[in-house]
């Protein structure tokens, strides 16, 4: 069985497609990153995904479960982080727990396990008294997540979490989530860095409603990417870029500090033309590598 | 104005809100020509920096030129002369695109021959021609981004500043305001850049890490990745979870890093450790696609950067 499902979901307002035949399979245990741009059916996807949004055709279940039809059986199951983290800020750290708790039905012994775990697992030990509204980007983030666990559930959404922390809080992020992982939660996160993306086991990219890719980042990269990216060592940089452009061989050209990047189908051929269009122009070539490309090249590579 | 190579001097810049130290003493040097991204979290005192060197708001303390004239007593020249696209734009949104841009042709007194064919080229450049008539609340996030910068650009400033230009906007979006930024570069503009996104410190000549109103480190992106200790090994395996336990357990590695199917192993000598690892993996039975040494990320940079610093207070 897998932890989550969707066959040709699909959802309508009017006469606007947001989420159009999307065919997703997740596996149990993995971290499965669901990309795309803002307004391209991520968070509506999700609200199908636990229930609060009942799909025009098409289906989906959770651990086996119906999204539209089992919803309490989806809700004991399934936690959600939203992007406004949703905590109280007037209320402190553990009020905010408690309040949580006691909506999932977490009462009693268990409750306080569960409090116990998550503030050890959070690092906010010794701040259970404060405000939340006083707590950095990062901490609020971590309690965030405790309260989306609290509960136990063995499929975790989590849509846009990382949105203005800073790097070393992110990565603190992500490692609780592969702990969760490796405990054998499912982690379904919505993004669009195209660098955090890098750190999900499998993906799926949405646009405009439709997947355009899926599998892992590594399949991706080797298998869906249109055309090959060259890395080109070269100084000076602003004469070389409008001398590649000029060449019209490319479909992109970009300027990344020192270095520039061209994509074209069977890019390594025309290396030496490269080359040669520089060093004529006097700029001087200091090395013409194909790189592999990055996730967001394949996802610009898809959609073009 | 002069003709220095030298844009942009700040000497130990503060600036207090209250008791907030939003800049910490800054000082820096950006080059005629540069690509100069400001990377740092939220908070971290980027848009009060840009802000101080616009000269829209003075310094507590310290002091800054900009094109040569002074922040504090010659800021009404320094408007003139630069280009400034704040965070949240103050586009006229009841205005059409072809309004907004005449609007601000107007307050930067760019009249006649010369504005109309400055709107030409900045539609064309921008790719906004379709939409002159359209009002600026009706164009997407994007196309809103591209409207902001083509009004920073109507006198045609040499140094622009761009405060956070891609935050939230989507990926082709970003792709194609780097594109313009690329020709401005291209036409000799210096270009100062603020971002929380750390991969766009590969698209910068140099770069500025913020941590907490100060510049932590300022380097060519080549030179911050050497900031990361040691050397690094990258490992693709479909076992990520417990390839990264195995190699934690191994002497001579500093981190470990996980990326999806890919594990980024800090060690102090590759050469040495990577038949190890490759040994310690396969006799665990965990398949191994590849290893090979890499180039640690700017992120990673920025990180052991700070957690360095966080260790040493």
């Amino acid at each position: 069985m897998d932890a989550v499902v969707t066959e040709n979901l699909t959802k309508r307002f009017g006469g606007f497609i947001a989420v159009d035949r999307v065919n997703l399979r997740v596996p149990i245990g993995v971290i499965f990153g669901f990309l795309g741009p803002n307004g391209s059916g991520k968070t509506t996807t999700i609200r199908m995904l636990l229930g609060l949004l009942q799909p025009s055709e098409g289906r989906a279940t959770i651990l086996g479960f119906d999204c539209a039809a089992e919803t309490e059986a989806i809700r004991r199951r399934a936690g959600y982080m939203s992007q406004r983290f949703s905590l109280y800020d007037e209320l402190t750290v553990v009020e905010n727990l408690d309040f949580y708790g006691h909506t999932y039905g977490v009462v009693g012994r268990r409750l306080a396990e569960r409090k116990r775990f998550i503030l050890e697992l959070a690092g906010l030990k010794g701040r259970e008294k404060e405000l939340t509204r006083n707590l950095s980007g990062g901490w609020k983030q971590r309690l965030a997540l405790g309260v989306a666990i609290l509960h136990e559930p063995q499929v975790l959404f989590l849509d846009e979490p990382t949105a203005g922390v800073d790097p070393v809080s992110r990565r603190q992020f992500w490692e609780l989530l592969y702990t969760q992982a490796a405990a054998g939660v499912t982690v379904f996160v919505t993004t669009h860095y195209m660098d955090e993306a890098e750190q999900c086991q499998a993906l799926a990219f949405i646009h405009r409603g439709k997947i355009v890719a899926q599998g892992s980042p590594a399949e991706i990269k080797a298998q869906q990417m249109r055309g090959q990216v060259l890395e080109i060592a070269c100084q000076p940089t602003a004469v070389a870029l409008p001398i590649l452009k000029g060449l019209a061989l490319f479909e992109e050209v970009a300027l990344y500090g020192a270095r520039l990047h061209a994509v074209a189908e069977n890019a390594a051929a025309l290396m030496p033309r490269v080359e040669a269009a520089l060093t004529a122009a006097g700029v001087a070539v200091q090395e013409i590598t194909p790189i592999p490309p990055s996730l967001e090249d394949v996802f610009i590579s898809r959609i073009r | 104005m002069t003709d220095s190579p030298i844009v942009v001097e700040a000497d130990r810049l503060s600036r207090r809100f209250g008791p907030i130290v939003a800049v910490n003493e800054l000082s820096l040097t950006v080059a005629r020509g540069e690509i100069f991204g400001l990377i740092g979290p939220d908070g971290a005192g980027k848009t009060t920096v840009l802000r101080l060197l616009a000269a829209v708001m003075p310094p507590s303390s310290g002091q800054a030129r900009v094109l040569g004239f002074d922040i504090r007593h010659q800021a009404e020249r320094i408007r003139q002369a630069i280009g400034y696209m704040p965070q949240k734009f103050s586009l006229y949104a009841d205005l059409t695109v072809i309004e907004n841009l005449n609007f601000f042709a107007d307050l930067f007194n760019v009249r006649g021959a010369r504005r109309h064919q400055r709107i030409a080229e900045l539609l064309a450049f921008s790719r906004l021609a379709e939409f002159t008539e359209r009002r600026a609340a009706a164009l997407s996030g994007g196309m809103q981004k591209k409207l902001a910068l083509a009004c920073a650009l109507i006198h045609n400033p040499q140094v622009i500043f761009l405060d956070e230009p891609t935050t939230g906007v989507d990926p082709i979006s970003r792709r194609e305001f780097w594109d313009i930024l690329s020709s401005l570069h291209v036409q000799g503009a210096t270009i100062i850049v603020s971002t929380p996104y750390m991969d766009e410190a590969e698209r910068c000549s140099r770069v500025g890490l913020m941590y907490e109103g100060r510049i932590a480190e300022c380097d060519t992106p080549d030179g911050l990745r050497r900031l990361t200790p040691g050397e690094l090994l990258a490992v693709w395996t479909p076992q990520v979870m417990q390839a990264r336990r195995i190699a934690a357990a191994l002497p001579g590695v500093l981190e470990v890093q996980t990326y999806g199917d890919l594990l980024h192993v800090f060690v102090h000598d590759a050469a040495a450790i990577a038949p190890q690892l490759a040994q310690a993996l396969a006799a665990a039975g965990v398949p191994v696609t590849e290893i090979k040494r890499a180039q640690p990320r700017v992120e990673e940079a920025f990180i052991s950067l700070i957690v360095g610093r966080r260790a040493a207070t």
